[in-house]
């Protein structure tokens, strides 16, 4: 160390201190005056009237388009609490009227006339119309660019009847593009509110979008020029946490009201034996699906698939891996649709039959390449599933790539794997992963697609029957192992009410919560 | 002395084009399609496609990388691949957020740093002065994120006197700002605290050993008084130095601290990127990182020919 004598060091010493406290002192970011995020250490029991609510959640919004970015996340901060439906999906799964109060579908089932709310309106003001019902519908064929779109490929016409009623002529029938108008697709925009969608929706939505802080959080403030029944809370604030003891010490904290979904249900056990939180177990769309290669490699051997789905203790994997939690399914369906059926008895465990079946097919040297995402879920049950299947008499070599960019390169793109893990979350997506032969999958089946189309064209009560029979025909051909569906658990301050038991549509609806 | 400013002058320019090289070959060659991650799972290819021409990446390397560096040279970052939002506004936000942690952290260290050095090299014979080198020892081996991680178990999740995570900006509430402040700045500032601890120490003891520092005693001041009125600020020189060369390290533990107290910084904002290969705004915050360490490095040089007599002279 050189030593030397000056007064310069003295004033730079107390520059940088001088500079770190001013920078201290001063505003960070913008100024606002917003009522701050729920309350922390209050305990968060919101008093209906000007309460805030804070909720936990774990996938941030890249921006809040989602007519132009994919992902999950948008339409759930934004679907039925920012932006409206003609029809929304309930609790149970059902459709329910939302700006629309009520419709009417034609013999053919191709022509639907919707009776519009005269009431609602957009928060930029805007009254809310069948122009904008029939602009909206359009701009899904013409504006959009995320693949959703093509939901609205079927849509031949739409007309406006009168300023309260919207006539859609399909070409061809179609269930499913009912169903899909309960999703994102189906959301109402104003004609004149789209122009900064990524920044500021304009919806007929209880709530608005407030005070966003990229990578930390989205408030939304409630809308009190709302055309129906108003929300509880004043403000409520999604906050995003990527690790999960971060989440659970935010709630513990008192930093946030709820954590709204639960990653590590290995954690539980904090929380449900502590009667300041309550804590709600329902179910999701998301089929933690074991997918198999079916179009080369090793498995494209049936009776290997079969093999690995004997070989599989469903009810010991769940326990070992995702603490117990979870219903085990046996195809591409979940509980809350309406032709689900439990297909479990097909492929029951038995390691006997599995090891027969593995040195029948011819392919008992070969080793599987089971190439998993880097998700929680994937990565606990991974290790599970190669353990069982080497029980009886499988080679396994497990890789895990990072998610999402070399997962979906790999396998997703490429098909470059044998096995994977993966919860395909998406709503009714039994079409979506094995309808498609050039989806990661690579199931190819005429029977399985005519029975799909079929389903799509006839009545509602024919749709269950050749679903469910679409749903058997995958399940006995392998086409894939189902591990289990994700629940959704939901842990939150004693007080807090109304909160969406189920995650089966794309929104986590806040427009029901209140505080005792 | 104009000499030797062109040549700090040029081997800054130097550093900074050569880190921005390796920065960007370091994108280059990470695997995975940012097209393909912004797109999510369900996108055409021919969708990909058409995303990859809209970034720009198809584009041949070289020429990829001269429109970069030019836009960073002109002030313009560019569009993050995920959002399609502009990269500077961002960038400031973000800058001002990892700015308090690291500036108050670097505070925390001096005030812990210059009197406990301080009081370790006027007494390091002493036994109290052994127990303190010893604390201080301590200090240096825990890694930053693992105070977090026991600070907030202690005071957050069991005692309950701190929120044990966030970030409120403190125009908008500035209790919370400075409840949420105090774990992260403990976890980041004192590890930074011990390291300066020993410099500070060594640099006093130094001093210590100097002439001028008995002629005041002679004086009749007590060896308190003298060191305080005549050695503390000789000591600093060196001191001033390491907080220059420590700014890369807080920096970067930062990053950590950022991502265990979820703080929306820099930091954070680099790891997000880094999983959504959105590989424009990685470049952008490292080479702002580098940027950063370098100049501040290139200011202590300078700082460095202004005090110092002996290397104005050009003698070394």
């Amino acid at each position: 160390m050189r030593n030397t004598k000056s007064k310069t060091s003295l004033a730079v010493v107390a520059a940088v201190a001088a500079g770190s406290l001013a920078l201290a002192a001063c505003s960070a970011g913008s100024g606002g005056t917003s009522g701050g995020n729920g309350g922390p250490g209050s305990g968060g029991t919101g008093d209906a009237g000007d309460g805030a609510l804070s909720i936990g959640l774990v996938a941030e919004p890249a921006n809040l388009d989602f007519t132009k970015t994919d992902g999950a996340a948008i339409p759930q901060v934004l679907l039925y609490n920012v932006y409206q439906g003609l029809v929304q999906l309930d609790q149970n799964g059902d459709i329910k009227p939302g700006l629309a109060t009520k419709w009417t579908v034609s013999d053919d089932r191709k022509t639907y006339t919707f009776d519009l709310a005269s009431d609602a309106k957009f928060t930029n003001g805007a009254p809310f119309t069948a122009d904008d019902a029939k602009f909206s519908i359009d701009r899904v064929k013409s504006a959009w660019t995320v693949s959703l779109k093509s939901a609205m490929n079927v849509v031949a016409s739409t007309t406006v009847v009168s300023p309260t009623q919207l006539k859609v002529v399909l070409s061809k029938p179609s269930n499913d593009w009912l169903y899909r108008m309960t999703t994102r697709v189906g959301a109402m925009f104003s004609r004149t509110g789209v122009d900064d969608l990524a920044a500021k929706p304009v919806g007929t939505g209880p709530y608005s979008v407030g005070t966003w802080t990229r990578g930390d959080s989205i408030q939304l403030v409630r809308n009190d020029a709302y055309w129906g029944t108003k929300p509880a809370y004043k403000t409520v604030t999604f906050k995003y946490f990527k690790d999960p003891t971060a989440l659970n010490n935010a709630l513990l904290t008192g930093t946030i009201n709820v954590i709204g979904t639960v990653q590590t249900p290995e954690s539980l056990g904090q929380f449900e034996n502590n009667d300041k939180y309550q804590v709600i177990e329902g179910t999701t769309n998301g089929e933690v699906v074991l997918s198999f290669n079916n179009g080369s490699g090793p498995m494209k051997n049936e009776k290997m698939r079969q093999a690995v789905r004997y070989a599989i203790d469903h009810k010991a994997l769940v326990d070992t891996c995702w603490a117990g939690r979870g219903t085990l399914i046996g195809s591409m369906s979940v509980p809350t649709d309406p032709w689900y059926e439990d297909l479990t008895g097909l492929y029951p465990y038995d390691v006997a039959k599995a090891k027969a079946l593995l040195q029948e097919s011819g392919e008992a040297g070969q080793t599987l390449r089971l190439r998993i995402p880097t998700l929680p879920y994937a990565t606990a049950c991974g290790t599970v599933v190669k353990s069982q299947l080497e029980q009886a008499g499988f080679k396994v070599a497990l890789d895990q790539l990072e998610f999402p960019a070399a997962w979906l390169t790999t396998v997703f793109k490429n098909a470059d794997y044998d096995m994977s893990i993966v919860a395909h979350v998406e709503p009714r997506d039994m079409g979506a992963v094995f309808g498609d032969p050039t989806y990661y999958t690579r199931y190819t089946n005429p029977e399985f697609s005519a029975l799909l189309a079929k389903a799509d064209a006839g009545t509602e009560q024919e749709q269950v029957t050749d679903m469910k029979a679409a749903a058997k025909l995958l399940s006995e051909t392998a086409a894939a192992d189902w591990l289990f569906v994700l629940p959704n658990i939901i842990v939150a301050d004693k007080g807090v009410t109304g909160l969406p038991k189920n995650a089966i549509s794309e929104s986590f609806d806040v427009t029901g919560l209140s505080g005792s | 002395m104009l000499l030797r400013l062109l040549n700090r002058l040029g081997i800054l320019v130097a550093s900074l084009v050569v880190s921005s090289v390796v920065v960007f070959a370091f994108m280059a060659v990470l695997p995975g399609d940012p097209a393909r991650v912004a797109l999510g799972v369900n996108a055409s290819d021919a969708a990909v496609a058409q995303l990859r021409t809209d970034f720009g990446l198809d584009r041949p390397l070289p020429v990829q990388y001269v429109s970069w560096v030019t836009g960073l040279v002109t002030f313009d970052p560019g569009t993050s691949y995920v959002s399609g939002i502009a990269i500077a506004p961002q960038l400031v936000d973000r800058l001002q957020v990892t700015l308090i942690l690291v500036g108050v952290a670097m505070l925390l260290a001096l005030v812990v740093a210059v009197p406990m050095g301080t009081v370790m090299a006027v007494r390091h014979r002493k036994l109290s002065g052994l127990a303190l080198s010893a604390v201080a020892q301590l200090g240096v081996a825990v890694p930053g994120f693992l105070a977090g991680i026991l600070l907030i178990t202690v005071f957050a999740v069991t005692l309950g006197w701190l929120p044990a995570n966030g970030w409120t900006p403190p125009a908008q509430d500035p209790v919370m700002f400075v409840k949420q402040l105090i774990l992260p700045v403990l976890s980041l500032g004192l590890v930074q605290a011990a390291v300066l601890t020993r410099y500070v120490r060594s640099a006093v003891l130094d001093v210590l050993r100097e002439d001028y520092l008995r002629t005041a005693r002679s004086k009749g001041l007590t060896p308190g008084r003298a060191l305080v009125r005549h050695g503390l600020r000789n000591a600093a020189v060196p001191v001033v130095t390491v907080l220059g060369l420590q700014l890369a390290t807080l920096l970067i533990g930062a990053v950590v601290v950022e991502r265990v107290f979820v703080i929306p910084g820099l930091g954070s904002l680099l790891l997000d990127s880094v999983s959504q290969r959105d590989l424009i705004v990685v470049q952008d915050v490292v080479m702002l990182l580098v940027v950063a360490v370098l100049v501040v490095n290139f200011v202590v040089d300078l700082l460095y020919l202004v005090i110092d007599p002996r290397l104005r002279a050009g003698a070394r």
